[in-house]
């Protein structure tokens, strides 16, 4: 119980658009954010100290690789192309004081089912359409898998947080046995899923090598913003995140609205894994998991559920991770320096917010 | 033992109050209340919800402080400052809900609170314990975990512990009310042993024939006010009977100078016009911690005014969520107009004119995080013309909400504030804005004066009796017996989730009602 309403209360805190904002509040909001973040980096800096390595000189790498090079912010904007649908996916459900924690699981199955029906679609119909059906699949698939949750949380009020947590193990395992024995490509001797040929996937922007499913990133987690702000059925959502005893007094169909908000998170974070493959990758091997669903968390959270900023955190973090990542390799630290930076900022932040309210606390008393 | 019988000395007060007054916004939860605490007394503090009792216990174990009046213990003016500070001058407090860690034995939940660079001193707590139970005759299973225990054996373990830290005052809050009747019995038994070992008591209750059979002396609070109080000395020479009708002669009985008492105006009767609600023979199973509903009937014709009264927690609550579609009913009808609605969901019952004003203003009346204007429109999201295609409108909502606000004096930094910033009869204000637009046919208030200050108590009693005015039917339900004789046509009395009686509000009305209430015939 007092899991299921801690977090509610924090969101309901976070709903942005809830209050009014005036320009000292944006400025307020922007120097506690951007604060805390150069904190972290300092503190992050001296860890790489204490290890042994010139942060400066790992920052400098973050940056190069994963901003300046012209290499490096095409793949940067690939990677955000998943990443945002995975975003708008959370910011539907954290607005509406649901924990999806299972993204991993929804995004892996949207991935291996995109992967195994775009090559059998390319073959029997127009490339746009074989294109769209396997977004289709992928979308329908992965809210099909967020349905256990969706019905046990609406229905036996069961918390949300273990059973997405749970099905996202079933989920990534379940998408690794589709690779190996159901949807493997008898062509290699390495168990993957047949590969999309490049002529069939999402086209590149321009003379570039970014793909457009970055298009359909941003116009998704903008789409979500709008609906989550400026509808009836956005604010219905709100309500029951911000109060679920107010929805039912106001007659709302709680229940009906619950697997409404599974259905569409869990769709977005199956087109987050068909945007990756279908964009990008092409296949899937087998124990392929970019754990992107986790990653994303923080950032949305540093967006306070807002659709416009979590698309300059999700930026952010595609830079950090596509930078860290040859930072890491240049300089010999491990690959995952990039989520211990992610978790300092988190921290930091929470303490800011923490400070924060203490200081207006005494200050109203 | 001899902790504390040293310390008792009779007739003295350990701890008393005077003159103590605490505000909060929008209400008085106590006024100048003055109380004195003897040892050797179990003290009993009588009131409805919101009459200030948890207040005053508030006050007394040091979670809150006094605006005014001050608070002297063994004599000397005492600010109590903290919880931990009540304990050591002697003040435990047996809180309502229990407060001991179910997954923990016994004995390590008596041993939290010790300093934590040492190892627990079990033994020595063992010998303790021993020495008062022994002299308390009740027996404490120290290595039972709490979870296995039931209700009655956790409160005799949370008194261990406030024994156990030498307090010289146990303030038991609404100790009985999860209790069964023979664990009540037992705790009765319990405080007597406890008082003639020269401890003083106080016990909080709403419930007269608890107050009538524990008790020694008896303050009666009423609106944050103490309308009274029965001395040791009267009741010894009372009879339970009489105690009981003197409490409610203090509790419901008419006040001289009473600001609130207002005549009823006579209304015309519309005995000829169909009834607008109807229920036959409503029933609601009981849940784990609500009372169910059985065979409740009653009608309301358009302009008519019907008053639900009762102590506190027999059911009203639970009727009024039946009635507009929140609990599910297990039987029965109800009918509006003439159609049957009992199937009806909350959201079409209130197309269809069924309103409800629910007591629970911050909790599910409104979202508290939300600006007040859409705060205005919860229970109509998706309505034209406010959203049009799904899409909202925000111009028509702040021109309504605007209007509104003027229309019922909404007092409010802008239509933009969190309704939860503002006070608690400007957010009445905005549901009864809410309920009684447009549309409304019959409208349900629950305890719509539940603490809000005079003003604001005069002005909502004034939009209900125009509401009937304008040809509504009112469901009032109140535990103000004072506001339901001032404005009903009829008062049905609600008990143990039964409709026990209804009363025509004429002359002899009090009294039949207040018979009603504490289980006699009218």
């Amino acid at each position: 119980m007092s899991i299921d309403t801690a977090p509610t209360v924090s969101a309901t805190a976070l709903d942005a658009t809830s209050g009014a904002t005036t320009r000292r509040d944006i400025l307020h909001r922007l120097l506690m954010t951007l604060g805390p973040i150069l904190i972290a980096l300092v503190i992050a800096g001296c860890i790489l100290l204490a290890v042994g390595v010139d942060p400066l000189a790992y920052y400098g790498f973050v940056l190069e690789k994963g901003l300046f090079s012209p290499l490096g912010i095409q793949q940067t904007l690939t990677r955000m192309a998943p990443l945002l649908f995975l975003a708008a996916g959370l910011i539907v459900a954290f607005r509406a004081g649901m924990w999806n924690l299972g993204g991993d699981g929804q995004f892996l199955l949207g991935a291996v089912t995109a992967a195994a029906s775009a090559p059998v679609f390319v073959q029997i119909m127009p490339a746009w359409l074989a294109l769209f059906c396997s977004f289709l699949v992928a979308m329908v698939v992965a809210m099909i898998w967020s349905l256990v949750p969706a019905l046990l949380r609406a229905y036996q009020g069961v918390n949300e947080i273990i059973t997405t947590l749970m099905m996202t193990f079933l989920g990534t395992s379940l998408a690794n046995v589709l690779v190996k024995l159901a949807f493997r490509d008898p062509g290699t001797t390495v168990p993957q899923t047949r590969t999309l040929p490049v002529e069939g996937r999402l086209p590149r922007l321009f003379e570039t090598t970014i793909t457009s499913g970055l298009l359909l990133g941003l116009a998704a987690i903008v789409i979500v913003h709008l609906v989550m702000t400026r509808t009836a059925f956005g604010l219905k959502l709100r309500i029951v995140g911000a109060n679920p005893r107010a929805a039912v007094h106001s007659g709302l169909g709680v229940p009906g609205l619950t697997v409404a908000v599974f259905a569409i998170s869990a769709g977005l974070a199956g087109l987050a894994g068909a945007v990756d493959i279908i964009g990008v990758q092409g296949n899937v091997r087998a124990d392929w998991n970019p754990a992107y669903g986790l990653a994303v968390i923080p950032a949305v959270f540093l967006a306070r559920m807002n659709g416009f900023a979590a698309i300059g955190f999700v930026f952010l973090l595609s830079v950090l991770s596509i930078g860290g990542e040859s930072a890491a390799r240049r300089l010999g630290v491990p690959n995952h320096f990039t989520l211990v930076l992610v978790s300092i900022v988190l921290i930091v932040l929470a303490l800011a917010e923490y400070f924060d309210h203490r200081y207006n606390q005494s200050r109203r008393a | 033992m001899s902790g504390f019988s040293s310390s008792s000395v009779a007739g003295r007060d350990i701890v008393a109050l005077e003159g103590v007054t605490k505000r909060f916004p929008g209400i008085v939860a106590n006024d100048s209340v003055d109380l004195s605490i003897r040892p050797g007394e179990v003290h009993v503090l009588l009131g409805e919800n919101g009459a200030g009792k948890s207040t005053l216990i508030g006050m007394l174990s040091g979670l809150q402080q006094p605006d005014e009046g001050r608070i002297l213990v063994d004599g000397k003016p005492t600010p109590i400052t903290s919880p931990r500070h009540a304990l050591a001058l002697g003040i435990g407090t047996v809180f309502q809900h229990m407060m001991l860690v179910p997954t923990l034995t016994v004995a390590e939940n008596l041993l939290l609170g010790g300093p934590w660079w040492q190892r627990p001193r079990t033994e020595e707590l063992a010998a303790r314990v021993a020495e008062i139970t022994g002299t308390l005759g009740i027996t404490v299973k120290l290595q039972a975990k709490v979870s296995e225990l039931s209700l009655g054996e956790q409160q005799q373990v949370e008194i261990l512990r406030a024994m156990l830290r030498n307090s010289r005052l146990l303030i038991l809050d609404e100790s009985t009310s999860m209790l069964t009747p023979k664990g009540i019995d037992e705790l009765g038994a319990l405080m007597r042993r406890l008082v003639e070992q020269g401890l003083a008591i106080v016990f909080i209750t709403h419930k007269l024939k608890e107050a009538a059979a524990f008790g020694d002396r008896i303050s009666v609070l009423k609106l944050g006010r103490k309308v009274g109080e029965i001395p040791p000395e009267r009741f010894r020479t009372l009879g339970e009977q009489e105690i009981v009708s003197e409490i409610v002669e203090l509790m419901f009985g008419k006040q001289k100078d009473d600001p609130e008492a207002v005549e009823r105006p006579v209304r015309t009767a519309r005995a000829e016009a169909a009834p607008l609600l109807q229920v036959t023979d409503l029933a609601v199973a009981p849940t784990d911690n609500a009372p169910g509903l059985s065979s409740i009937s009653f009608d309301i014709r358009p302009g008519e005014i019907l008053g639900i009264a009762g102590i506190d927690g027999n059911g009203q609550k639970q009727l009024a969520e039946a009635l507009a579609g929140q609990r599910t009913a297990a039987g029965g009808s109800v009918r509006l107009e003439g159609a049957a609605i009992e199937t009806l969901s909350v959201g079409e019952r209130r197309r269809r004119g069924l309103r409800y004003l629910t007591d629970d203003r911050l909790g599910e009346g409104t979202v508290g995080t939300f600006p007040v204007s859409i705060n205005f429109f919860l229970k109509q999201v998706g309505a034209a013309p406010f959203w049009r295609n799904g899409v909202e409108q925000r111009a028509e909502i702040d021109k309504r909400a605007a209007q509104l606000v003027r229309e019922y004096d909404v007092r409010t930094p802008s239509l933009k504030a969190p309704v939860a910033r503002l006070s608690g009869g400007n957010i009445q204000k905005v549901l009864l804005a809410r309920e009684l637009a447009e549309g409304a046919k019959v409208v349900i208030f629950n305890k719509p004066t539940y603490g809000l200050d005079l003003a604001n108590t005069l002005a909502s009693r004034q939009r209900i009796r125009d509401t009937a005015a304008r040809g509504l039917a009112v469901l009032l339900i109140s535990t103000d017996l004072e506001e339901l004789l001032g404005m009903c046509d009829r008062i049905a009395v609600i008990a143990d989730g039964a409709l026990v009686g209804t009363v025509e509000n004429a002359d002899d009305a009090r009294t039949k009602v207040g018979r009603l209430m504490i289980g006699l015939a009218a």
